[in-house]
């Protein structure tokens, strides 16, 4: 194991500026760690070459005193749910067979644009529906953290395989999006930092569509500072996304000053959870008391709509996905499974091309949309949006941010939850509330369980108000002083 | 709430989703579990309530009226399982 | 003049409501940057957002919200500063998203007026419902391959201003003057061309009937896509033809889609799996909901044309003009525009005979639209102008006019060249009508005998003899005169 593959980007960043090292350099070791890596199945796509290329253009800018800040030359995996410009992008699903895009999303071209270099396409759940990885028509992701048992566990989901990328050096960072937890709860899984910015600060354009007004896009790193630089060069306002928020981009790196003397942080009393694992309390008591002895003043706050969250995303999500996978009908591009009619060939290429959960949620969001439904369903789901919505408003104008548990376990064995899918759900239970707002959120690891396994623990904010989650983030990082180990060998 | 075979068979249709005959009551099991677990949002009173379509609370943004894009028939069509002569094939539709 | 369909046990009346999709003039599309351009190669005019390409997003074009405002202005109509896009779900093979974005509970224009003027110069008002703004599909061909139908993506994403009626009409006629009105309306503001051979404004038909005297609402049959007036009245018709019979049988009308056949002058049912939808309309959360301010309303209001129904307000008002002529001449703009340009500075009235008397019958024998007129407005004008200094009669004018027609000639050189200018010269007709006096003992005695039609006889002679130009007031004083003195 090479040197070069521990480095986080911050570091990465000052070597590359003293001389010390160089992009190409950097590229070698983590593709040389990415194939070395195979058996995790995090990549569905490597580009060796297309990262080898810009690599050296990176050297080549810095050589000449045109390097272009922090991402210049640092190589990041990308979750294949972003579309890249002449490079398969197949959203984890057998329907988007063979598909090249000849557009490159706003996000990665935005990464592009500061220089960092793209290692490949990661694996992910199809079309991003999943809390483990399970549902990639390219295979299952594993975990790099091994448990107790020997036994191979999830990664979480969807943004697996950056989760396990990033965990298992196999990139230095990765992209990840997160709908209801799918950056947040692979994070914690996999012990590494993940960061959900509020909706809008990221463009969508380009990325493919879940479920339009929750996805966002964020960055999967090895600490909170990294997560602060990558997510300065992913986001910002894009006029071909209407619902991306027309703000500037504040410095993020500089709000990490590890001061939140007098801030309030609230804890949510309906996040216990009955029947809470005992080991993840443990772990929020525990921030809860490295915040204080930062200065932090800790408040009890309710958020009175909490377990109706999961529920209506459920709702709202299918709902939406049901629509956003109409385009999927073998006429443009992907799969086509021929048909007598033209029915049947929609019928058999969607029939074929999709994968069991991803035909069980647009079924369930076909059915809370058709006639008769509507209002119970859909209309109430909305509705109780507003409400879980208000919840987090009401409770912002006490607190400056909220702490909880990312997720309620540590990752779970392969082939477990995979019966019941409302098990699976409950996967997302601390992460869908903030997503429903529309809040930033961030999973940091902050400790292990007795089995040895990472426990993340969220920080969520105010809309807009990254500096906040990423400060306090900051201050729990360095109490926890989790170093990431993940059973691959230092 | 459950859903039963025929009410799968409609919304598969609507879907354009095929499903055969033999897991349309497998499916109609798991659909109706999930729905039934859903169904907890009923005891919420939420009249009065206004829906939440998006969080973002700015109007649509909107451009100007200027041709910038198109005229990229190759980016276009090539991915297309089926073209001939720039147009896109489907199976023969009869009206 | 009511539209009443005999039954077997009582008469039946008909009630119309028109859904008229019309085509935005813009230069680019409703949510993407592709041209909008009519014709061009397949797949030309279609960016990677028209193929719903995956990750792609829509973004509206300003212009298209202002042209729907504008239309709803135009049909006094309630324009609602908060509209809401929503997705119509079905699948097509001409949409390529899987939905089209159109707008349900939450339309852009609510409701409004539209006047109808009829054929007899009556007018009579048809409720507006709504006006909404949605995409255009795209073009399906069916004839290339025994095997494939053709896809061209080209008109995908074009806005459409979908405007519904309310079920106020109650014949074919009436229903065929809404479209004609309509199409007016959105000519003179500028916001659709109007061109249904080319499908920029397409109607659906949705009739039903009920027993005269009955008020009901009964069930209605959508006939889609009609692209013609006369088609639209021939699809009534026959659905009025049709209903009735179901209902004379003991049946009952299913509410259902149904096609027109302009070769059979017949409608008929869609297959059953096309009358399966269910659209499940929900508000589209790639876009948020569409805000305007007053202020834009005032703007756009200030600077809308003046409209039809004005315009043949002030021609009634101020030229003194039948409802009936005024009418004609404004139910299109660029024939209002072609009729000012020939009135202004003169008698209106005389250039409204003109105009509609003399130009129109040539026009419409010749198939041409008043924009490719041989005779054009400004030439027009000088010959009203020529019959106003008396330079010529009114019957050489038409010999002028009929000049023009062929050479396109001004009509004072024509007169010149002709010689054809008005004898007015006293001496030359009096000369004239001594010779007419004398060649006629006959009709003198029948003159003076109290006959006073022969003094046409007289007339008559004098022109044969002037070759017409002799001025027309001036013979008649003259031969008075001469005979009765
Ligand atoms: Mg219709
Ligand atoms: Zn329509």
């Amino acid at each position: 194991m090479s040197d070069l593959t521990k480095l986080t980007i911050a570091q990465a960043r000052d070597k590359l500026a003293a001389g010390e090292c160089t992009s190409v350099e950097l590229t070698q070791a983590y593709l040389k760690a990415m194939e070395a890596g195979r058996d995790l199945n995090a990549f569905i796509t490597e580009t060796p070459e297309l990262a080898l290329q810009r690599a050296k253009a990176s050297d080549d800018r810095r050589a000449k005193g045109e390097s272009l800040g922090a991402m210049d030359g640092i190589p990041v995996a990308i979750k294949d749910l972003f579309c890249t410009d002449g490079v398969l992008t197949t959203a984890g699903s057998h329907i988007l067979d063979g598909f090249t895009p000849a557009y490159e999303s706003t996000v990665t071209a935005n990464l592009r644009d500061a220089g960092a270099v793209m290692l490949g396409k990661t694996n992910l759940d199809e079309f991003a529906m999943g809390s483990a990885n399970i549902t990639s028509y390219y295979g299952e992701v594993k975990n790099p953290w091994v448990g107790a048992d020997g036994k191979d566990l999830v990664p979480g989901g969807s943004s697996g395989g950056s989760a396990a990328a990033v965990a298992g050096r196999m990139a230095m960072a990765a992209t990840g999006t997160d709908t209801g937890g799918s950056i947040r709860q692979p994070a914690s899984f996999c012990g590494i930092t993940g960061l959900k910015p509020t909706y809008g600060r990221c463009s969508r354009w380009g990325t493919i569509a879940f479920a339009s007004s929750l996805d966002q896009a964020g960055p999967m790193t090895q600490t909170v500072r990294d997560a602060a630089i990558m997510l300065q060069a992913m986001a910002g306002h894009d006029a071909k996304d209407s619902t991306s928020a027309p703000m500037d981009v504040p410095d993020f790196e500089a709000a990490l000053t590890g001061d939140i003397k007098g801030l309030k942080i609230g804890i949510p009393a309906e996040y216990k959870m009955d029947g809470m694992d005992a080991e993840i309390q443990a772990l929020w008591d525990q921030g809860i008391e490295w915040l204080k002895a930062q200065g932090a003043e800790v408040v009890d706050i309710s958020l009175p709509h909490t377990k109706y969250a999961l529920p209506t995303y459920y709702i709202v999500a299918p709902a939406e996905a049901s629509a956003n996978l109409a385009r999927y009908d073998g006429v443009r591009y992907g799969l086509r499974v021929e048909g007598d009619s033209l029915d049947d060939m929609y019928m058999n290429t969607r029939g074929e091309g999709f994968g069991h959960e991803v035909k069980r949620r647009i079924l369930m969001g076909t059915y809370v949309l058709s006639s008769g439904y509507y209002d119970a369903y859909y209309i109430k789901a909305q509705k109780v949006r507003t409400l879980i919505a208000a919840d987090f408003t009401k409770a912002f104008e006490d607190v400056d941010a909220i702490l909880t548990p990312t997720a309620p376990s540590a990752a779970f064995a392969l082939g477990e939850k995979q019966e019941d899918p409302v098990a699976m759900y409950l996967n997302d239970v601390f992460t869908v509330p903030a997503s429903l707002a529309g809040l930033p959120g961030i999973s940091i690891p902050a400790g292990l369980n007795a089995a040895g396994l990472p426990l993340g623990l969220q920080i969520l904010g105010r809309p807009f108000d990254e500096e906040t989650v990423l400060k306090v983030a900051g201050v729990l990082e360095t109490s926890a002083g989790f170093t990431l180990h993940s059973g691959v060998e230092d | 709430m459950s859903l039963d075979q025929d009410t799968v068979k409609n919304i598969a249709y609507l879907a354009r989703i095929r499903v055969e005959e033999d897991k349309l009551e497998p499916l109609a099991g798991e659909l109706s579990a999930i729905m039934g677990w859903i169904e907890q949002l009923q005891e919420l009173d939420t009249d009065g309530v206004e829906p939440m379509a998006s969080v973002v609370n700015v109007s649509l943004p909107q451009r100007k009226d200027v041709v910038n894009d198109g005229d990229c028939r190759d980016a276009v069509l090539k991915n297309a399982p089926d073209n001939e002569d720039g147009f896109y094939t489907v199976p023969k539709v009869v009206e | 003049m009511s539209y009443l369909i005999k039954g077997e046990t009582c008469d039946w009346e008909v009630v119309i409501g028109l859904e008229v999709h019309c085509q935005v003039i813009s230069e680019s599309k409703l949510f993407s940057g592709a041209s909008t351009l009519f014709g061009g190669e397949p797949n030309t005019h279609v960016s990677v957002v028209d193929a719903a390409m995956p990750g792609m997003l829509p973004v509206i074009n300003e212009e298209c919200v202002r042209q729907a405002i504008r239309t709803g202005l135009g049909l006094k109509a309630k324009i609602n500063k908060t509209s809401v896009f929503a997705r119509k779900n079905y699948f097509y093979a001409d949409l390529p998203q899987g939905y089209q974005i159109s707008q349900a509970d939450k339309p852009i224009v609510g409701a409004g007026t539209l006047t109808l003027d009829m054929p007899d110069g009556t007018s009579r008002d048809v409720g507006i419902e709504r006006l909404h703004l949605e995409q255009d599909a795209g073009k399906s061909m069916h004839d290339q391959d025994p095997k494939r139908s053709f896809i061209d993506l080209n008109r995908c994403g074009v806005a459409l201003m979908e405007v519904v009626s309310d079920p106020d009409m109650r014949s074919p006629e009436e229903a065929g003057a809404f479209v004609r009105k309509m199409r007016s309306i959105v000519r003179y503001l500028g916001t659709c061309d109007g061109n249904m051979d080319q499908g920029s404004m397409r109607c659906d038909v949705n009739v039903s009937v009920r027993p005269v005297g009955s008020d009901e609402l009964r069930t209605r049959a959508e006939t889609k896509n009609v692209n013609s007036v006369r088609f639209i009245m021939q699809v009534i018709e026959f659905e009025a033809k049709r209903q009735v019979g179901v209902y004379d049988n003991g049946g009952q009308v299913v509410q259902e889609t149904r096609l027109f056949d302009s070769k059979k002058i017949e409608t008929r049912s869609m297959r059953s799996k096309e009358n399966a939808h269910d659209y499940r309309y929900f508000p589209d959360p790639d876009l948020l909901p569409l805000i305007f301010t007053d202020e834009l309303i005032e703007e756009l209001k200030a600077e809308l044309p003046e409209l039809p129904d004005d315009r043949k307000n002030r021609y009634v008002g101020d030229f003194g003009l039948s409802p009936y002529d005024a009418g004609v001449l404004v139910a299109e703009k660029d024939t209002a525009t072609y009729f000012e340009a020939v009135a202004e500075g003169r008698d209106q009235k005389l250039a409204a005979n003109w105009v509609i008397n003399n130009l129109f019958g040539v026009l419409s024998d010749r198939s041409l639209s008043i924009t490719e007129s041989p005779i054009t407005a400004g030439h027009l004008g000088e010959l009203l102008d020529l019959i106003s200094d008396d330079t010529i009669s009114n019957k050489i004018a038409k010999d002028v006019f009929e000049v023009m027609l062929e050479t396109g000639e001004a009509p004072a050189k024509i007169v010149e060249d002709r010689g054809l200018k008005q004898i007015t010269d006293t001496g030359a007709i009096e000369a004239a009508v001594d010779a007419a006096i004398a060649a006629g003992p006959n009709q003198v005695e029948q003159y003076k005998g109290g006959n006073e039609k022969i003094l046409g006889w007289f007339v008559g002679q004098v022109m044969k003899a002037t070759q017409g130009k002799a001025n027309p007031g001036q013979v008649n004083k003259l031969l008075k005169e001469k005979l009765d003195g």
